[in-house]
């Protein structure tokens, strides 16, 4: 029962189409143009209770463009390629650059920035379609039974699920860049739930994705970590408020990254709506702090040859040793803040390039997270964030936890529905102890962190 | 079949017949049910940043999504090429999942008749851009004249007009163009070194008139800015339980999480939510009445049909603090046995439709505001949030506040810094005690996320008192 999803354009189809449309653009009048195609195809099935409960199947492609008339720029995206199609594509945005203003920052890239790095990445494996769809669907009910063979409290599941997807992304501008490449990726979770008799439920997960399927963990050994996972949350309980460290479990920590990373781009920083703006050079963080952004890790998440201008990424050191180095930059916060792009400019199809990080990482340090969590004699190890709560302009941070309250240099109990809340200043400057577990399970990655100082409100 | 004014039949030249042909096809593998569900969209957006128009960009979506199910399977598959043979590769994909030959013939496709709650006799979508960048541009002054503390000012505005065409084997046949609009200001004050921050925005489902006679860009950028100054002197939140009072509108974003999401029929169907196994007990005190209603005319969080095709309806979720139901979509009701309320809601037609919610709100009570502040020795008054999030499955919640402030001994005292309250859905509402006379919905600027999925929703409530809940702050 083999299934096909729509015929790819070849990539010369996608080449001449990003290239045509710059072409189009600039004959009708454009003094600057840039595009991007893009096509990709998606496959995802969920197993729950053993059974099939969805598969989906599917490909799509579209396409942005983004003229500039002087020093005016708007933008346009469409999903019709038909002929008439980017003729409204084109038409559109020639027009709608005349409402828009005269920005003196706005432009592509200087064309000595433009680039695209030659070393194969490693992005694209086509064994992430290899297996039969029969199989995929098997290794999803494979990672569910895993987990709820684990024990008989777990009896419940929101399914085992196996997603495999490709993308096909070219970039054209009127400076003759022309950059394309591939990329592929699968992944696999269970979301099993546990109840005790008369009480109530609680649900966790664990997950793998890859690039290609012979890096994807196998389902039963994600199916036992999501078991693990779930299993600790039993009898969870409130506790009352109090001042004590906390613990972050990689999962977590890694939103202190995304936190660091808002606060570091050049959009943030020069709209004044960053804790971090106008620091380069001072101290922010600990000394045992280095974060860093590296767009060109072989076969990272987060890895591409060119970034959304078409500048070659590069690797970054954003803090050092506390003291903060550099802002993620596109180009047009390069020239707003008097510096040059970092290769950091992402593009969606509509709209101005914002900042998006490469592969966003904490320099692990050498103590693993048992010593860590051994060395607490009460505290609060976190193993779920909830909410939205962090301010980047002024630091302030509030989110909803949940975890295992530590005893002794013990897990003793879990803990929820509580809060964890400090200011992202202090909390830089106050992580005592980082792990040595830095692994990848995305673009960004941050081991086991100690924070101290923080508040635990609850009862 | 009546004929149609529908863009697809005219755009795309499909037929009548093809939709039968296509619906054949879905279901030439066995299933019980087989949908197709058709998208036009087309959106813009402007946004005016230090006091130019930075941005414009527009932008045309369109594709179809055919759906098989068969049991409790879903078979998905889309194209965003209307071509005939694309469609049926769809369709053929979509029929994989079922297993055997067809035994449901395809119903006649009936239109049924539908609500009409926005008839924009102009939609803002069809409006020239210079007069929607003239209110962006008004917002941008407004903003920068309230204080010489606000350093920047943001202004967007965003409009589309989604234009579907559904059509189920069960005989559905709906149409429907849902026009929306968006209007959002934020803002940064600084005093030495303090920064702070404040955001408005709303809209609906209403044209550019709106803009001009009800809600005007000057309305918006003013509430952004004041909120920014007042921010400037928040002190430290507390930590710990205490009496929390709500004031009227966004706030009502604790329903959303606190049991909103908790009552998709989904969830419940599968036991997997905190709620499941709950209709007619007990979950919030005798004073809240929940309801979640898609007919309000002109809401972001309204819709004429849901994205199955079915119309939409005013569902009671809480009658006096019992819960009586949950939002369901068709699969939920075939399977629960219970009657289908019209929540089937997808983002796209690249999306599988799942119960979502529309306007959810709690209908008015009898207290006034004014006794209901007065009410509480210590504890916090909240009137503005950011977002929310909810586990269903242990029922925990949380909202973060944007605007709130110390309520001691009767009295609203000092602004308070950002701060998030969590809950538990089952029981938060159990410990609501006083609820006001003055309901307000939002100003329509909500977006629901759900498995991967946003759609627009709204949400509402009067001033209402919890005797306890959680705040996150760092004080105690």
């Amino acid at each position: 029962m083999a299934t096909k999803t729509e015929v790819v354009p070849t990539e010369t189809d996608l080449r001449n189409l990003a290239t045509d449309v710059v072409d189009r653009a600039m004959k009708a009048g454009a003094t600057a143009a840039e595009s991007v195609v893009r096509e990709g195809n998606e496959f995802s099935t969920v197993v729950r209770m053993g059974s099939v409960e969805t598969l989906k199947e599917s490909g799509s492609r579209a396409m942005g463009l983004r003229v500039f008339m002087g020093q005016r720029s708007a933008s346009t995206y469409s999903s019709d390629f038909t002929e008439d199609g980017i003729q409204r594509l084109v038409k559109g945005a020639v027009e709608l650059a005349h409402v828009t203003s005269e920005d003196s920052f706005s432009g592509l890239p200087d064309p000595s920035e433009l680039g695209s790095l030659s070393n194969d990445l490693q992005l694209y494996f086509d064994d992430v379609y290899s297996l039969p769809p029969e199989e995929r669907i098997d290794y999803a009910r494979r990672a569910e039974r895993a987990a709820l063979d684990v024990d008989p409290r777990l009896k419940n599941s929101d399914g085992g699920s196996f997603d495999a997807g490709t993308g096909h992304k070219v970039l054209a501008n009127s400076l003759g860049f022309v950059g394309e490449y591939r990329r592929s990726s699968c992944s696999l979770s269970a979301v099993p739930i546990a109840q005790v008799e008369g009480g109530s439920m609680q649900r966790d997960y664990w997950f793998s994705v890859a690039r290609t399927l012979a890096k994807l963990d196998s389902p039963e050994a994600v199916g036992r970590e999501a078991a693990r996972r779930t299993l600790r949350r039993i009898g969870a309980r409130k506790i009352s408020s109090t001042e004590a460290p906390i613990v972050l479990d990689p999962m977590v920590s890694v939103s202190i990254l995304g936190n660091i990373f808002e606060g570091a781009t050049g959009d943030a920083v020069y709209r004044q709506s960053s804790f971090m703006a106008g620091k380069i050079g001072q101290k922010i963080a600990g000394s045992n702090i280095t974060v860093i952004d590296d767009g060109t890790i072989v076969g990272g998440f987060g890895s591409e040859p060119f970034d959304g201008e078409g500048v070659p990424t590069r690797r970054t050191v954003v803090i050092e040793n506390g003291e903060l180095k550099s802002y993620l930059l596109n180009t047009y916060t390069a020239r707003k803040l008097g510096m040059k792009t970092t290769g950091n400019a992402s593009r969606g199809l509509a709209g101005s390039p914002g900042i998006g990080a490469g592969n966003f990482f904490l320099q692990p340090g050498t103590r693993t997270p048992q010593q860590i969590i051994g060395d607490v004699k009460r505290g609060f190890y976190v193993t779920e964030f909830m909410g939205f709560g962090v301010n980047l302009v002024t630091g302030d941070f509030s989110r909803g936890a949940s975890g295992l309250w530590i005893e002794n240099g013990e897990l003793a109990y879990p803990v929820e529905e509580v809060t964890v809340a400090g200011n992202l200043k202090d909390m830089l400057n106050n992580i005592s102890e980082i792990g040595n577990d830095l692994v990848f399970r995305g673009s960004s990655a941050c081991p086991t962190l100690r924070i101290d100082g923080m508040t635990i409100a609850g009862a | 079949m009546t004929h149609t004014q529908s863009l697809f039949f005219q755009k795309f030249a499909i037929t009548p017949n093809d939709l039968q042909r296509y619906l054949g096809e879905a279901l030439s593998a066995g299933g019980e049910y087989a949908d197709l569900y058709f998208e036009y969209l087309t959106s813009t957006s402007i946004a005016v940043e230090e006091s130019i128009v930075k941005s414009a960009s527009q932008g045309i979506s369109a594709g179809c999504g055919v759906r098989v199910l068969s049991g409790e399977r879903t078979g998905y598959a889309y194209t965003d090429d209307l071509a005939p043979e694309k469609i049926m590769r769809a369709a053929r994909t979509a029929a994989l999942i079922a297993r055997g030959p067809a035994t449901q013939p395809v119903q006649n496709l009936k239109e049924a008749a539908g609500h009409q709650l926005y008839q924009v006799s102009s939609p803002s979508a069809d409006a020239d851009i210079a007069s929607k960048l003239e209110l962006v541009m008004r917002s941008d002054k407004a903003g920068r004249a309230f204080d010489p503390r606000i350093v920047q000012v943001r202004a967007s505005y965003v409009d589309e007009l989604r234009q579907i065409l559904v059509i189920g084997s069960d005989g559905t046949y709906a149409t429907d163009v849902q026009p929306m609009a968006r209007f959002s200001v934020s803002c940064i004050a600084k005093s030495g070194e303090n920064s702070a921050r404040g955001a408005s925005g709303g809209g609906g489902r209403v044209g550019l008139d709106f803009y001009q006679n009800e809600k005007t860009p000057e309305y918006y950028a003013t509430e952004a800015a004041r909120q920014a100054i007042i921010q400037l002197d928040a002190r430290e939140a507390p930590a710990g339980e205490m009496e929390v009072v709500l004031g009227p509108g966004w706030p009502g974003i604790l329903l959303h999480e606190a049991i909103g999401h908790g009552l998709e029929a989904d969830f419940n169907r599968k036991g997997t939510s905190a709620f499941s196994g709950m209709i007619g007990k007990r979950v919030a005190s005798e004073k809240c009445t929940v309801v979640d209603n898609g007919t309000l005319p002109s809401r972001r969080g309204s819709i004429n049909v849901d994205d199955e095709g079915s119309p939409t309806q005013n569902t009671v979720l809480i009658e006096k603090g019992i819960l009586k139901g949950y939002l369901s979509d068709k699969l939920s009701s075939k399977l629960m046995g219970m009657p289908d309320t019209g929540n089937g809601r997808r983002e796209s037609y690249e999306h599988i439709p799942m119960p979502r919610m529309t306007n959810t709100y709690m209908l008015a009570g009898e207290d006034t505001p004014e006794d209901i502040i007065k009410s509480v020795k210590r504890g916090l008054y909240a009137v503005n949030f950011g977002g929310g999030q909810v586990d269903i499955t242990n029922g925990k919640f949380v909202f973060s506040t944007s605007e709130a402030y110390m309520i001691e001994d009767g009295k609203v005292t000092a602004p308070l810094k950002n701060c998030t309250l969590i809950g538990n859905g089952p029981d938060a509402l159990t410990k609501v005690s006083m609820v006001g006379n003055d309901l307000k919905l939002d100003e329509g600027v909500g977006t629901c996320g759900k498995d991967g999925q946003s759609v627009p929703v709204g949400v509402g409530i009067p001033t209402i008192k919890l005797d306890s809940m959680t705040v996150g702050g760092t004080a105690r």
